[in-house]
């Protein structure tokens, strides 16, 4: 009896380990070939397959359809009953630069400076930090984790959530980050129109500055009166359009006059972030022809006066007057709270079509990686998700993860203190002692 | 001491009659009734119950499709207050957040508009024993701060431990720097007030002619006022070992009313809570922000809810406090708490920690009738909130909502008054405590 209830229980536990090296305690991802089957699958780019199969093979997704051969050598993973998406795409984060908020050593997402350009957030991703498995556990599987301080702190990278190191972590694209000149307030202190108005003017000649040089530079570099300028070589790769300009701009006046100094500086590599007023001036943006990232969609209306469900109502605004618009969380430990935000956008005008197409393909065209990531399409990175049903419903189940193809441990430090904790042992008595009849 | 405050502006609130139609209505103590009728009369249920009559003048809303719920209840929020802390000393027991309310607060209609009718108006988490705080209806509209006032709601305390008071203590070069002075102080101070309480009642029962009254210290007043089980004490609080420290001191005074704020680590310590009778209000999945919030679990409240602790889950922001239901839903994807469970979190159990469950929390026949309908099941990420009722009155009415809320345009105006704010610096927990340099505190709760 002893016997069958042990073979009973290793069948019974086996479906945990089957695909996850079980190494002394530790679940190993798995890199082995995968078929997927039996699942509704969202591919976002072409439509919804009722009852199909993905092949994952070396990383990338090797093959997917409602009618494909299964090769003899895969591991068969049988979702009947649930719903394959591919990983979400979180647009703005620290994720990996910073793992206690308020402790300073725990932070590395500001330099110091003005004019940062060439600080790399890719060189301070954490890969272990702890934050980024309680984050890829509810289905987000790649974000952009950017830099923060003045007119221009440096360079963001779009990284995927798992690896070893910060280039097997690297997805593939690379932005610099310019905070556009601000006539608004933030945070608790309040200025006056004339200290904002100063601050402004002041940070927009420092940026003109910057890119005057930078135009220069771009033209001289190759010859022998070029000397080494790391932060000049930084912005001529956006002036020669080797990566991104994300440009953080918020308040309606603001982005106007973004759409204005980009237009004379005749710069095309560029995404506009923040946005938190984009509906005022969607038609403005969506004539310049910029996409747009936009979040966290939890928030506060900009104005007092704002209705209340503004900053939900704004993506969908944005994406209904012709703009792309992808969702970030602005987030580091609550990254896991994108599909969230794509709830509530998709809930208050948005759409749940547009709204999953912003955490995933249009996130990942933004950022230029379309051909990589944000869809379930052959030859594209195996970056997906198995979850109970509607990703956005909050009671729903992230299942299984796989990124770049590895089947990723569904545990992070939340998971794992639920199961030390939720039937403490001991409990309140450490050593009962016992009491004689 | 507090009826002289009251009696000088006393509130005439409004109270309302309607008749809410067949709706699904969750009556957390009673199940979920489908096709339900609620009568509202003079601020009151009157009845739930099927195809109940429309007495004359009253008011119908139709809610078939639609949900009916308790109003939601945020036992930690700081919107309609004027200032947060009174960071002058370790023990300000002698403040009250009812001396700071701000009925013009747009962050109330926000609340509202969210389904929330009442708050917890806390003061700040820079001191150990900080201000009293103040539970609030959220009756919009009125510019007298007594239209607020929660009615014969019970008076409570606001309590600190760990990094906070301990931050302020080292940056002035006094106690506490450690949690084994928060320990002490409230030892001290409970100490304190037992020789006060004992100097005042050999006074009174002192019968000489000739006998001298002890000095009058409100600070105090207050502290005997815990000790008798007066204000109930809420206590801002992280870490496993400091919450169970203030069981201990509470234990040793006899102090039995205690509800653990933040609580991140709560879980930790659950069955001790639970033995205790203490109760928690927590975040749905706030965490490292700072250190002693690293080792959260966002299944929090699942295994305090499943260890007999009752557990809330509240807002301390003016942003989260509009979506309390989808907060409350979080506990199904952690922790797989039903939806009765789950909205418990954000209606009963709040009221229950606040004092107030006899009066709310809800939906029972002579209850207040403050109530939130939904156009989707409020634990339903697609759902909105339609109409929010305090006393049978109508507050929120997403019909009538308007998208430009300004009262007077300023035509001289050359600044957008434009405040852009990020999910990380919402909170108002260490506001105005200007103990240490103030940026340091804008990312700590």
């Amino acid at each position: 009896m002893k016997k069958f209830i042990s073979i009973l229980s290793v069948l019974v536990l086996l479906p945990l380990f089957a695909f996850a090296q079980n190494d002394g305690g530790i679940v190993r991802a798995d890199n082995s070939k995968f078929a997927l089957t039996n699942a509704k699958i969202y591919t976002v780019t072409n439509g919804v397959i009722e009852n199909g199969t993905i092949i994952i093979n070396n990383g990338i997704i090797e093959a997917v359809g409602a009618d494909i051969n299964i090769p003899g050598d895969a591991q068969v993973i049988d979702y009947s009953g649930q719903e394959i998406y591919p990983g979400m795409i979180d647009s703005g984060t620290r994720l990996g630069l910073s793992e206690i908020g308020s402790i300073s050593e725990a932070n590395d997402f500001r330099e110091f400076g003005e004019i940062t350009p060439n600080m790399q957030a890719l060189t301070a991703v954490n890969p272990n930090s702890v934050a980024i498995p309680v984050t890829r556990v509810s289905g987000v599987t790649s974000a952009l984790t950017m830099p923060a301080g003045g007119p221009l702190p440096g360079t963001a990278a779009t990284i995927s959530l798992f690896g070893y190191t910060p280039d097997q972590m690297y997805a593939g694209s690379k932005g610099v980050v310019m905070n556009f000149p601000s006539s608004a307030q933030r945070g608790w202190r309040r200025r006056t129109p004339e200290q904002i108005e100063k601050a402004r003017e002041k940070a927009q000649e420092t940026i003109n500055d910057a890119f005057d040089k930078a135009e220069l530079y771009a033209k001289i570099k190759e010859s022998d009166a070029a000397r080494y300028y790391p932060e000049m070589e930084a912005l001529a790769k956006v002036i020669n359009g080797e990566v991104l300009l994300y440009i953080e701009v918020n308040s309606a006046k603001d982005i106007l006059s973004a759409l204005e100094w980009i237009e004379e500086r005749g710069y095309e590599n560029v995404v506009l972030t923040g946005v938190a007023e984009g509906w005022r001036v969607a038609d403005e943006i969506a004539e310049a022809g910029f996409p747009v990232i936009t979040g966290p969609v939890l928030s506060t209306p900009t104005r007092g006066s704002d209705a209340y469900d503004t900053a939900y109502k704004n993506p969908g605004l944005m994406q209904k007057a012709g703009i792309k618009v992808a969702l970030r969380t602005m987030d580091t430990e609550n990254s896991r709270n994108l599909p969230y935000n794509a709830g509530f956008a998709a809930t208050y005008g948005m759409g749940k079509e547009e709204a999953l197409k912003a955490i995933t393909i249009n996130a990942a065209e933004i950022m230029g990686v379309g051909d990589q990531l944000g869809s379930i399409e052959v030859g594209k990175k195996a970056n997906i998700f198995v979850s109970t049903g509607d990703p956005f419903q909050t009671s729903t189940k992230i299942l299984d993860v796989f990124i770049d193809g590895y089947k990723i441990p569904m545990t992070s430090r939340h998971t794992e203190l639920y199961d030390e904790f939720l039937n403490r042992t001991p409990g309140v008595n450490k050593n009962p002692t016992k009491v004689d009849g | 001491m507090l009826f002289l405050c009251t009696s000088v502006l006393q509130a005439q609130t409004k109270k309302g009659d309607v008749l809410i139609k067949n709706g699904t209505v969750i009556t957390i103590t009673d199940g979920t009734q489908e096709n339900t009728d609620v009568l509202v009369r003079n601020g009151k249920i009157d009845r739930i119950g099927k195809n109940l009559k429309t007495p004359n003048g009253v008011e119908e809303v139709d809610a078939t499709g639609k949900f009916v719920m308790p109003g939601i209840i945020d036992a930690h929020s700081h919107i309609a207050g004027t200032s947060i802390n009174e960071a002058t000393s370790q023990v300000t027991a002698e403040v009250s957040m009812e001396d700071v309310v701000d009925p013009l607060d747009v962050g109330i209609y926000r609340a509202l508009a969210g389904g929330v009718t009442s708050i917890h108006l806390m003061h700040g988490s820079a001191n150990v024993i900080g201000g009293q705080n103040e539970t609030l209806k959220l009756r919009w509209g009125s510019t007298n701060p007594e239209d607020l006032r929660f009615e014969g709601a019970p008076r409570t305390i606001k309590f600190a431990l760990g990094e906070n008071p301990t931050r302020g203590g080292r940056s002035r070069g006094i106690q506490p720097q450690s949690r084994m002075g928060v320990e002490a102080m409230l030892r001290n101070t409970f100490n304190d007030a037992i020789k006060y309480r004992d100097a005042w009642n050999a006074y009174r029962s002192n019968k000489s002619s000739r006998k001298v009254a002890p000095e009058y210290s409100l600070r105090m007043e207050t502290m005997v006022d815990i000790l008798e089980g007066e204000v109930l004490v809420h206590c801002h609080s992280y870490r496993a070992d400091e919450i169970y420290m203030l069981m201990k001191v509470f234990s040793d005074f006899g102090i039995k009313r205690l509800t653990f704020q933040h609580a991140n680590e709560a879980y930790k310590v659950a069955p001790e809570l639970a033995e205790f009778g203490a109760s928690a209000s927590v975040f749905s999945d706030w965490w490292a922000y700072k250190l002693e919030v690293y080792y959260s679990t966002a299944y929090n409240a699942a295994i305090l809810t499943k260890n007999g602790v009752t557990t809330s889950i509240n807002s301390d922001s003016g942003e989260l406090i509009r979506h309390l239901f989808h907060e409350a839903a979080k506990t199904q994807k952690y922790g797989d708490l039903s939806d009765n469970e789950a909205l418990a979190l954000i209606t009963l159990n709040p009221a229950k920690q606040l004092g107030i469950d006899n009066r709310v929390g809800s939906l029972e026949k002579g209850k207040d009738a403050d109530i939130a309908i939904f156009d989707n099941h409020p634990l339903s990420i697609y759902a909105v909130p339609q109409m929010t009722f305090v006393d049978g009155v109508k507050y929120f009415d997403i019909e009538n909502d308007v998208a430009d809320q300004r009262i007077y345009i300023d035509p001289e105006s050359t600044v957008e008054d434009v405040q852009i704010l990020y999910s990380n610096d919402h909170d108002r927990c260490m506001e105005g405590a200007n103990v240490v340099n103030f940026t340091d505190l804008f990312n700590n709760k």
